[in-house]
C-alpha cells in the first residue's frame, strides 16, 4: 500500500483539497503508536467515481503531554466515530471535534491500551473488572488551541434540560447484541440518539500485537460471526500481500465459493431477524430452516457450523469434501424457489411494507459520507461493492449484478439482501463445476515474518466492506493490526437516520441496517 | 423418603457424563432426611419446574446465534420445555450467558442476575463465558463469569454445537430435579451484599448516625 507522509501543518489543507477533488469516502482510519516518531494516524480516502485511492500518514503534534491532530469530522461524517475510536485507544486529541469522549471503554478507564507502553499485566487496575456501575456523564467536551498554543477544553452538555431521555440497551432483545442507545424523545418522535458501544469490546487489536501471525487469524472469525469466512479472508489476503504469496486458482475458487455460502447464511439470518424484530415468528422459522441447509454444506467441508476457521495464510485448511460439488448443486436447487415464498409470506405483506417503506431514509451523499457500505449503501444507490470496485479472489472471473436501489429506505435495504442471495447462487453456480486442479495450500514457513510496511486488503463482507490494515515492522508479531468494521458506520448513522422517526421505528431501522455488535466493538 | 436420581425421558441415566456430582448433591440432601408429604410435593414441583425452564434472552456474541438455532425448527428446544424466552430478568428462571463478558458488561450481568427471582440458575455457554476463551489475555475481558455469579452448568465449545447446548440444558434439568423446593433448598445463596462499614477516619456525627442505623436494622430483624 502506497502511503504519502505529510506534515501536521498542511494536513488540513491537503484533506480539503482531496475532498474537493472527489475523494468523498473515508475508507479507513488507523491510529498507531510509531514509538520514536510518536503517535500518528493513517487515513485512507477513496474517490467513489474512479475507485482511486489515496493514503495519508500524519504524525500527531505534541502540546505539553498531549498529542493533537486536527479533526476532519466536518468533511467526513464518519470521522466523528473513527476519531473517537483513536482517542479512546491511543489518546490523540482531535482539535475541533465536537464530541471528544471515549467510544468503547468506560469513561473512568485509565490509560490508552493501544499505546506500546500500556501495562497489560493483571496487576494493572485498569485491566481488572470494575466493581461499580459506570457513571454516566451528561457532558462532553471540545478541545481547541488558544492564541498562545495551549490546549483549551470546553465542556458542553449533551442534553437540553427539557429533553426526555430514555435508555435502550445494553440488554435489549432488539439491539442485536449488547448495544446501548440513549434516546431523546419529543413525544413519540426521536430527537437524538447517543450511541454507547464497547459492551463487547474484547481488545482484539491489542491481542493481535501480542501473538504471531497465525494466532491473529482465529480472532477475525469471532468479530462478525456471520461473515466469519470473509473476515478471515481479508486478513489472510493482507498478510499474503505482505509476504508476496501468490495463491493458486483453486484456492481462489474455494475461497470465493465459501464467501458466497457465508453470505447466503448471513442474509438468511437477516431475513429471519427482520421478521423476528417486527414480530413475524413464522417467517423467522422459515429463514432459519433454510439457513441450516447452507450450514450443512459448509460443515461437511470445514467441520464448523457457525465459525469455520477455514482460511489460513497461503490457502485453506484442507481440500474440499468429495461431496461438496454435489451438495452445492442440491443447495442451489433447494434455495431458488424459496425466495418467492419469502416474498409471499413476509416481504410482500402489507404490514411489513408499511413498517419498512419510507422509514429510515438515507440519501446517497450521506451514505458515502458516513461510509455505510454493503447492502445499506447499495439501497441508497451507491455502487460500493468491493467485489466490483477492487475485485479479489475469483470475482473477476464471474458474472454477477451489483444490486442497487434508489429508494434509500428500509424496504430497499431488505430487498437488496433478498436479491443478493440470488446473485450469490449465480456466482456459486458459475464456479462450482469449474474448480481448477492444483494445491489447496501454498506452503509457508512455520515462523512468518512480514516485510516492513503497510498492507491493506478488503473484502465484501455480508454487511459491507471489511478491511484488514496491517502495519509490520518486519518482526514475527504484527506491529499493529486494525480492522475496518462493517458495523461501526451503521451505528454511527443511527442518529442521523432515526432523527424525526417514531420510537417504534427505531427497532425496524436497526433491523434493516443489519449490524453485528462484536464486529463494531472488536 | 429420599431425593432420587433424576429420570430424563429418552436419555438413559448411564449415558450422562458426570453423574458423580449429582449423586453427591443428593447424598448431601438426604443426610437431613425429609418429610414424606413435603418430598412428594417436591417431586411434583420439580417435575414442573424442570420441564418449563424459562431463559433470559442474553446473548453477547457468537453463541447467541447458536442459541437462536436451537430455538428453531431443526433442533427445537420446545421438545424439552425451554422454548419460552423472556426479555425481562424478573420473569426468567435462568440466564444462558452466551458470549464474552467484558469488563464494561460485567456489572450489567451482575445486576441482571440480582434482578432475577430465586430459585435461579446460570448456564455458561462457550469458552468466553467459562474462562475468557481466546480473549483471556485481553485487558477488557472477564475471565469467566463464575468470578461474579455462581454457575450451574458449563457448556464448552467455541461456539458449542446445538446438540451440546441441548445436553447442557438437560443436565440443568437433572440438577433442578435433585432439589428440595421446600425446606432444605440446596440452591439458597448467601447474602450477596454483606454490609461492610469502614469506621476508620469517620467523623463523630457520622459515626453516631451509623450506630443508630445499625441499631434500627438489628431491632427490625428481631421483631
Amino acid at each position: 500500500m502506497e502511503v504519502k507522509v505529510i506534515e501536521y501543518k498542511v494536513f488540513e489543507q491537503e484533506v480539503q483539497a482531496l475532498k474537493a477533488k472527489g475523494f468523498d469516502y473515508l475508507r479507513n482510519l488507523t491510529g498507531a503508536d510509531f514509538l520514536e516518531e510518536g503517535l500518528g494516524c493513517v487515513y485512507q480516502f477513496e474517490n467513489t467515481k474512479t475507485t482511486e485511492n489515496v493514503n495519508l500518514k500524519v504524525l500527531a503534534e505534541k502540546v505539553g503531554e498531549e498529542y493533537i491532530l486536527p479533526s476532519i469530522s466536518e468533511l467526513y461524517a464518519i470521522a466523528d466515530f473513527y476519531e473517537r475510536e483513536v482517542y479512546d485507544f491511543l489518546g490523540i486529541i482531535f482539535l475541533g471535534h465536537p464530541d471528544m469522549r471515549r467510544l468503547y471503554l468506560r469513561n473512568d478507564f485509565v490509560g490508552f491500551p493501544l499505546r506500546k507502553d500500556y501495562d497489560m499485566s493483571e496487576t494493572n487496575p485498569s485491566n481488572q473488572m470494575p466493581e461499580d456501575d459506570e457513571k454516566d456523564s451528561d457532558f462532553t467536551c471540545e478541545y481547541t488551541l488558544d492564541e498562545e498554543g495551549n490546549l483549551r477544553r470546553t465542556e458542553k452538555c449533551l442534553w437540553m434540560p427539557e429533553d426526555y431521555v430514555i435508555n435502550i440497551g445494553p440488554q435489549h432483545p432488539a439491539t442485536h447484541g449488547v448495544m446501548r442507545y440513549q434516546t431523546s424523545l419529543d413525544g413519540e418522535v426521536i430527537k437524538k440518539i447517543d450511541v454507547h458501544a464497547g459492551y463487547i469490546h474484547r481488545g482484539v487489536e491489542k491481542l493481535c500485537e501480542l501473538g504471531t501471525y497465525q494466532q491473529t487469524l482465529a480472532f477475525t472469525d469471532r468479530f462478525d460471526y456471520l461473515s466469519a469466512n470473509q473476515n478471515r479472508h481479508a486478513l489472510c489476503m493482507a498478510i499474503e500481500q505482505g509476504l508476496g504469496v501468490e495463491v493458486t486458482d483453486r484456492i481462489k475458487y474455494i475461497r470465493t465459493i465459501m464467501d458466497e455460502l457465508q453470505r447466503l447464511d448471513s442474509h438468511l439470518l437477516y431475513f429471519s431477524c427482520c421478521a423476528q424484530d417486527l414480530g413475524a415468528l413464522t417467517a423467522f422459522l422459515y429463514g432459519m430452516r433454510d439457513r441450516e441447509h447452507v450450514l450443512n454444506v459448509m460443515e461437511e467441508t470445514t467441520g464448523g457450523r457457525l465459525i469455520q476457521n477455514w482460511n489460513r495464510i497461503g490457502g485453506v485448511q484442507a481440500d474440499i469434501d468429495p461431496n461438496f460439488v454435489a451438495n452445492c448443486h442440491l443447495l442451489i436447487n433447494y434455495l431458488r424457489p424459496f425466495f418467492k415464498e419469502y416474498h409471499d409470506v413476509f416481504g410482500g405483506n402489507v404490514i411489513f411494507e408499511q413498517r419498512f417503506k419510507n422509514v429510515g431514509v438515507l440519501s446517497k451523499e450521506d451514505a458515502i459520507s458516513y461510509g455505510c457500505t454493503g447492502g445499506t449503501g447499495r439501497a441508497s444507490n451507491w455502487h460500493c461493492d468491493v467485489r466490483k470496485r477492487h475485485p479479489y479472489a475469483a470475482y473477476d472471473k464471474v458474472e454477477f449484478d451489483e444490486i442497487t436501489f434508489t429508494g434509500c429506505d428500509s424496504y430497499d435495504r431488505y430487498r437488496v439482501r433478498i436479491e443478493e442471495m440470488e446473485q450469490s447462487l449465480r456466482i456459486i453456480e458459475q464456479l462450482i463445476d469449474n474448480i481448477p486442479a492444483g494445491d489447496f495450500y501454498v506452503k509457508q514457513k512455520p515462523i512468518i515474518k512480514v516485510p516492513e510496511g503497510m498492507y491493506y486488503a478488503s473484502v465484501e463482507g455480508s454487511r459491507g466492506e471489511f478491511g484488514a490494515m496491517l502495519i509490520s515492522d518486519g518482526g514475527k508479531n504484527p506491529y499493529r493490526v486494525h480492522f475496518r468494521s462493517m458495523g461501526l458506520p451503521l451505528v454511527a448513522v443511527m442518529d442521523h437516520v432515526c432523527k424525526g422517526e417514531k420510537i417504534a421505528d427505531l427497532i425496524a431501522i436497526s433491523a434493516s441496517l443489519d449490524y453485528v455488535v462484536p464486529d463494531i466493538d472488536r | 423418603m429420599e431425593v432420587k436420581t433424576p429420570h430424563i425421558k429418552a436419555f438413559p441415566y448411564e449415558e450422562f457424563r458426570d453423574n458423580e456430582t449429582l449423586e453427591e448433591l443428593s447424598r448431601q440432601l438426604n443426610e437431613g432426611g425429609a418429610n414424606v408429604v413435603v418430598s412428594k410435593l417436591d417431586d411434583l414441583i420439580n417435575w414442573g419446574r424442570s420441564n418449563s425452564l424459562w431463559s433470559l434472552t442474553f446473548a453477547t456474541s457468537c453463541c447467541g446465534i447458536e442459541f437462536m438455532s436451537i430455538g428453531c425448527a431443526r433442533y427445537d428446544f420446545a421438545r424439552f420445555g425451554f422454548e419460552v424466552t423472556r426479555n425481562s430478568p424478573r420473569q426468567a428462571d435462568l440466564i444462558m450467558c452466551a458470549g464474552t463478558i467484558t469488563n464494561k458488561m460485567a456489572p450489567v450481568l451482575k445486576r441482571l442476575y440480582e434482578q432475577m427471582a430465586a430459585p435461579k440458575y446460570v448456564v455458561a455457554v462457550g469458552g468466553c463465558a467459562i474462562s475468557g476463551g481466546p480473549f483471556k489475555k485481553s485487558y477488557h475481558v472477564l475471565q469467566g463469569i463464575d468470578k461474579i455469579i455462581p454457575v450451574d452448568v458449563y457448556i464448552p465449545g467455541c461456539p458449542p454445537r446445538p446438540e451440546a447446548l441441548l445436553y447442557g440444558m438437560i443436565q440443568l434439568q437433572r440438577k433442578v430435579k435433585v432439589e428440595k423446593f421446600f425446606g432444605g433448598a440446596n440452591h439458597k445463596e448467601k447474602n450477596p451484599h454483606p454490609l461492610v462499614i469502614d469506621f476508620k477516619g469517620m467523623a463523630k456525627e457520622k459515626l453516631e448516625e451509623v450506630k443508630k442505623f445499625i441499631k434500627k436494622e438489628i431491632d427490625n430483624t428481631w421483631k
